[in-house]
């Protein structure tokens, strides 16, 4: 008995069954608080039917999940050698092109093409609204807290915030607040752009110049704090920001000067473009950035921070930076989903959606840009798939428990992410082989 | 500025008239926010870490022992000596449900990754992850609201201190917090696991050199903490705000802020801290908006790791190089 | 009289009850090299770390004076700011950014006293990619300065303890500095790797004009290279000198000896 228990594999086996029986709970049916085992019994003992093939109960399918799990990670432990070998030859010729300017050119003119054809493929109105509000918005917002989290290692939770101030600055110069016209009268949307990003980069340097002195687990809390005062004072301060009731009417994007005119208006589509436009760019300008001085800085930073400061760098200089950097992202979203959905609301701004921004960046991959911008486009498409076709039983919020997970199974399997970046790749295995500083950056025991 | 002034002086009047219930008040939530802070400070000890999850321990413990005091009480009203173990089986349920939940957080939130000796950033973010994974999961299961807990006792005021009533709820609170705070210190203070828990705090390496089971001890560092957490929240569900899966968060952020204050790793810190705070929070009703007061908590925190992160009775530096 | 590029003036650094630096007070000549030494525990690292702002004393005053330039007074300096000054260091224990190759490890070196010029870089702007390339040419002469141009592109944490000390040199090299500050340079090396590194470092003060303070506990290493020598322990300079002066002094010798005969009583 012991014997068996000690053999490994009956653990990789319970493991393979606990894991199974988990994900059978948390695609179960709810429960309630009066009913608290209905969620856990209804998820075995409820009963299926897959295309008609075979009728039974969930359990009967997770067990057969399970076997099936085990028997790949049987396979793996035994073969996983090979098979990597073999997936790396294949792999090697098409990966070495990648590496090629021309081909990554191509490749990039050609998402870029994909991109614009979209909405004239994807004419269903959920998807189009989605492919902006959605995914479009949180592309934006997953680039800019990779420039926090991924480029300099600082863990923000509070990033939303600075989605609402882009959000909220949109709807002041607009005069959609109970607040004074700021520049004599309404303005264009449009015109929110700068003032906003102006707005946000400053809100980023006065937060970012007091916590980014402290470590990183505290910056991580302290970030938290400060997310969670901004949204309490979004739904307090009524004569500022209209408190929880959001703010009024902002009026449709357009665009005003001279002989250039144009209007948005109601469809997804223009406002499609737009976002796609400066998904475009944001990509361009921070993977310049990456690959520059300051790219390179950050890396120092986050590596070795006492031997950054040996060779000039003034940390606290290049950490505002990227604080700035990546508000101004999330700024820019800001405006366009104030611009496009004509109202906000503080219950948009929750510490929830900061998580839910940061799986993204975690999933795709830390400082990886090609990473968060796929992590974010399939993350929000399923998240989107769940709301507009939801399995029985499924509600919104489930989302997060699905979230939550994630970030546990990447940070145990896959702490790079999807498509690692390579430094960062680097650096894990090498503080995980002991070598390196990035347990002590991030624990401040230095020098 | 005269307005200020006069604001300040009508404000100081209601100080002064409900000075009493407001400390009591404030030292019942104290208890409970210091009970809770053990477990971030036990955990920083020994990992030096930030035990992101801890909120849904809380939470975890206060759902149990709601489902036991319902199964047991249901619509009856308990009085007397059945009153008295209602409470003592709800301790028991919270703290035993808090010590699992805790014990399984570490087991596969953190465990893989120390096994890997990963970054203190992968903790965090696997920290964060189990956290939201827990309460979601437990708002899908146990819905979305908050219930109040059936009482195990009528509550009532037992006596006055100066003219401020003290309800038994906060005598429960009072006698069940500081039994197990002291018993918690004891152990720490004299007992062969807690000089383990201690000598794994100082240094673990050496530690383990000397022969204490390191993984043993982080275990059972969460478990104490946990149990402690888990108890809290049954405290807490007993409260007029209930049990609920939202619960843990604000309560949890607020022992956190707790800990620092009272300087984190530090046992008999985190405790002062948990009072101090209690009574801060429930003084500054009286000069601010009730929807503002978790911006005093949250602002204590900031402050507090800026200007001082070794908090009061300080022990370990907060900031970096 | 002479040039000072560091003038130390009695300071005192305490950590808590423990006291590293006891009223210290040296001085280095420009284009000295100079060497601190003592037995461990002594205080030498402490002392670096005084003078590149990274520790700051309670008591006395710390005074570097770069070429044509202000003295700077260093307590209550960041590093950075005694680094952009004209201060560059290596570590005790090598502290590279161990995911970046030998390369951009330098090119780090050598481009973070330029401004930061954010907007330039997210824009490629042609200053931006004039800069790039001085740096990369600077990095390159470096390299072949050291003699890790063969090792450019391999990541630095797969380096050898000696081609790290040389990368961290040319790192230090790369900030266009005015003193270099060695810490054990030769811990771990090989008796090859030693004669290397001294000849690395004579030719850093003599073609760079770099002045040189040396930590260093390989008595034939440093009484090669050094022209004048302090020694500490306990935190307190004990003699200074040139070689033939501190071979001769018997504090040095006793404060030696009765150092090691700790150490092989503790071992005993
Ligand atoms: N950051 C610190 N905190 C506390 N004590 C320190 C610190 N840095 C150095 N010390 C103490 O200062 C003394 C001198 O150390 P150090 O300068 O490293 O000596 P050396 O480099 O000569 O071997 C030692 O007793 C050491 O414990
Ligand atoms: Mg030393």
């Amino acid at each position: 008995m012991k014997a068996l228990w000690d053999n490994i594999w009956t653990r990789r086996l319970i493991s393979s069954l606990a894991a199974m029986a988990i994900l059978a709970v948390v695609t179960g049916p709810p429960g309630s608080n009066l009913t608290p085992l209905a969620g856990f019994t209804g998820s075995f003992a409820e009963r299926v039917s897959f295309f008609g093939l075979f009728k039974g109960q969930r359990w009967m399918v997770f067990f057969v999940f399970a076997l099936v799990m085990f028997a790949i990670w049987w396979t793996w432990v035994s073969y996983g050698e090979q098979i990597k070998g073999a997936l790396s030859k294949t792999l090697a010729a098409p990966q070495a092109a990648t590496r090629r300017r021309p081909v990554r050119w191509g490749i990039a003119i050609v998402l870029i093409v994909v991109a614009a054809l979209l909405p004239h493929v994807v004419t269903d109105p959920f998807w189009q609204a989605a492919m902006v509000e959605q995914i479009g918005v949180f592309v934006l917002l997953a680039l800019g807290l990779n420039v926090v989290v991924g480029f300099a290692g600082l863990l923000d939770l509070g990033f939303v915030a600075f989605y609402a101030v882009g959000a909220y600055a949109t709807a002041w110069v607009t005069g959609a607040l109970p607040l004074p016209f700021l520049f004599g009268g309404r303005l264009d949307t449009f015109w929110a752009i700068p003032f906003a990003l102006a707005l946000v980069m400053l809100a980023g340097i006065l937060l970012g110049t007091p916590t980014l002195r402290l470590r990183g687990d505290y910056l991580a809390i302290v970030t938290l704090g400060f997310g969670e005062i901004v949204t309490i004072f979004l739904n307090n301060l009524n004569g500022i920001t209209g408190g929880a009731a959001g703010s009024g009417k902002i009026p449709y994007f357009s665009l005003n000067v001279g002989v250039v005119k144009y209007h948005w208006g109601l469809g997804p589509v223009p406002y499609y473009y737009l976002t796609l436009g400066f998904v475009v760019l944001f990509l361009i300008v921070f993977s310049l950035l990456e690959h520059s001085r300051v790219g390179r800085a950050w890396t120092a930073i986050r590596e070795d921070e006492v031997a950054a400061e040996s060779v000039g760098i003034n940390p606290l200089k290049y950490k505002v930076m990227a604080f700035a950097i990546g508000a101004a992202s999330a700024g820019f979203a800001g405006v366009m989903t104030a611009g496009q959905s004509l109202y906000i609301f503080p219950a948009t701004f929750t510490l929830q959606l900061s998580i839910n921004i940061l799986v993204l960046v975690i999933f795709g991959g830390m400082g990886s840009i090609m990473g968060v911008l796929i992590g974010a486009i399939v993350i929000q498409t399923a998240s989107m798939y769940l709301i507009h076709t939801p399995p029985a039983g499924y509600q919104p919020a489930d989302l997060y428990i699905y979230l939550g997970a994630l970030l546990v199974v990447m940070m145990i399997f896959r702490p790079a992410g999807l498509v690692p970046s390579r430094r960062r790749r680097r650096e894990i295995g090498l503080a995980e082989s002991g070598e390196g500083h990035m347990n002590e950056v991030l624990t401040g025991d230095t020098p | 500025m005269a307005n200020l002034l006069h604001y300040f002086a009508s404000h100081l009047a209601t100080l002064r008239l409900e000075f009493w219930s407001l400390l009591v008040g404030g030292f019942a939530t104290g208890v409970m926010y210091a009970m809770v802070a053990i477990g971030y400070t036990m955990v920083y000890g020994v990992l030096r870490l930030i035990n992101f999850a801890h909120s849904e321990v809380f939470m975890s413990g206060g759902f149990a022992s709601y489902f036991m005091m319902r199964a047991l009480i249901g619509t009856s009203t308990p009085s007397g000596t059945w009153s008295v173990v209602l409470v003592i089986i709800g301790v028991l349920t919270g703290g035993v449900a808090g010590a699992a939940i805790a014990m399984l957080l570490e087991r596969i939130a953190y465990r893989p990754l120390r096994r890997r000796n990963a970054p203190k950033l992968a903790y965090l973010i696997s920290a964060i992850g189990a956290s939201y994974f827990l309460y979601n999961l437990a708002g899908k299961e146990f819905g979305r609201i908050n219930e109040s807990m059936p009482s195990p006792y009528i509550n009532h005021t037992v006596f006055t201190i100066f003219g401020a009533p003290v309800q038994l709820y906060y005598i429960v609170i009072f006698v069940v917090g500081v039994i197990m705070l002291i018993t918690l210190d004891r152990l720490v203070a004299t007992t062969k696991l807690g000089r383990s828990v201690r000598a794994a705090a100082q240094d673990a390496e050496t530690a383990s050199l000397m022969g204490v089971n390191i993984d043993r001890t982080i275990v059972l560092t969460f478990v104490i903490g946990g149990a402690l957490a888990g108890a809290a929240g049954f405290l807490w569900g007993l409260g007029f705000t209930g049990v609920g899966f939202y619960m843990g968060f604000t309560p949890a952020l607020k022992a956190f802020t707790a800990a620092v204050l009272g300087g984190i790793g530090n046992l008999r810190g985190a405790a002062i801290g948990g009072l101090l705070l209690g009574v801060v929070e429930s003084f500054s009703v009286a000069f601010v908006p009730a929807s503002y007061i978790d911006v005093i908590a949250f602002g204590i925190l900031v402050l507090v790791l800026l200007f001082r992160p070794t908090g009061i009775l300080g022990e370990r530096l907060g900031r970096s190089a | 009289m002479s040039d000072l590029i560091f003038n130390v003036d009695h300071i005192t650094l305490r950590f808590g009850g423990v006291v590293s630096l006891n009223d210290v007070t040296l001085h280095q000549n420009r284009g000295e090299i100079l060497a601190v030494i003592g037995p461990n525990g002594a205080g030498k690292t402490s002392l670096f770390n005084s003078l590149t702002g990274v520790y700051q004393p309670q008591e006395g005053s710390i005074t570097f004076t770069g070429k044509d330039a202000k003295p700077l007074s260093v307590i209550g300096k960041k590093p950075h700011r005694v680094s952009n000054a004209g201060v560059a260091r290596t570590f005790q224990a090598s502290r590279m950014f161990s995911a970046l190759t030998t390369f951009e490890n330098i090119k780090i070196g050598a481009e973070s006293h330029r401004g930061i010029g954010v907007v330039g870089a997210m824009l490629r702007s042609p200053a931006t990619r004039r800069d790039e390339r001085d740096s990369d040419e600077r990095t390159k002469a470096l390299l072949d300065f050291v003699g890790l141009r063969a090792k450019a592109n391999v990541i630095s944490s797969s380096l050898s303890y000696g081609d790290r000390r040389r990368l961290e040199i040319a790192r230090g090299l790369a900030t266009g500095p005015q003193v270099l500050l060695l810490d054990e340079p030769a811990a771990g090396t090989n008796p090859s790797e030693k004669l290397e590194l001294t000849t690395l470092i004579r030719k850093v003060r003599d073609e760079m004009g770099v002045s040189i303070l040396l930590i260093e506990h390989d008595m034939k290493l440093v009484m090669s290279l050094a022209e004048r020598l302090y020694v500490l322990n306990f935190g307190s300079v004990i003699a200074q000198g040139t070689p033939e002066e501190i071979r001769a002094n018997d504090k040095v010798i006793e404060a030696y000896l009765g150092s090691t005969a700790t150490e092989t009583g503790d071992r005993s």
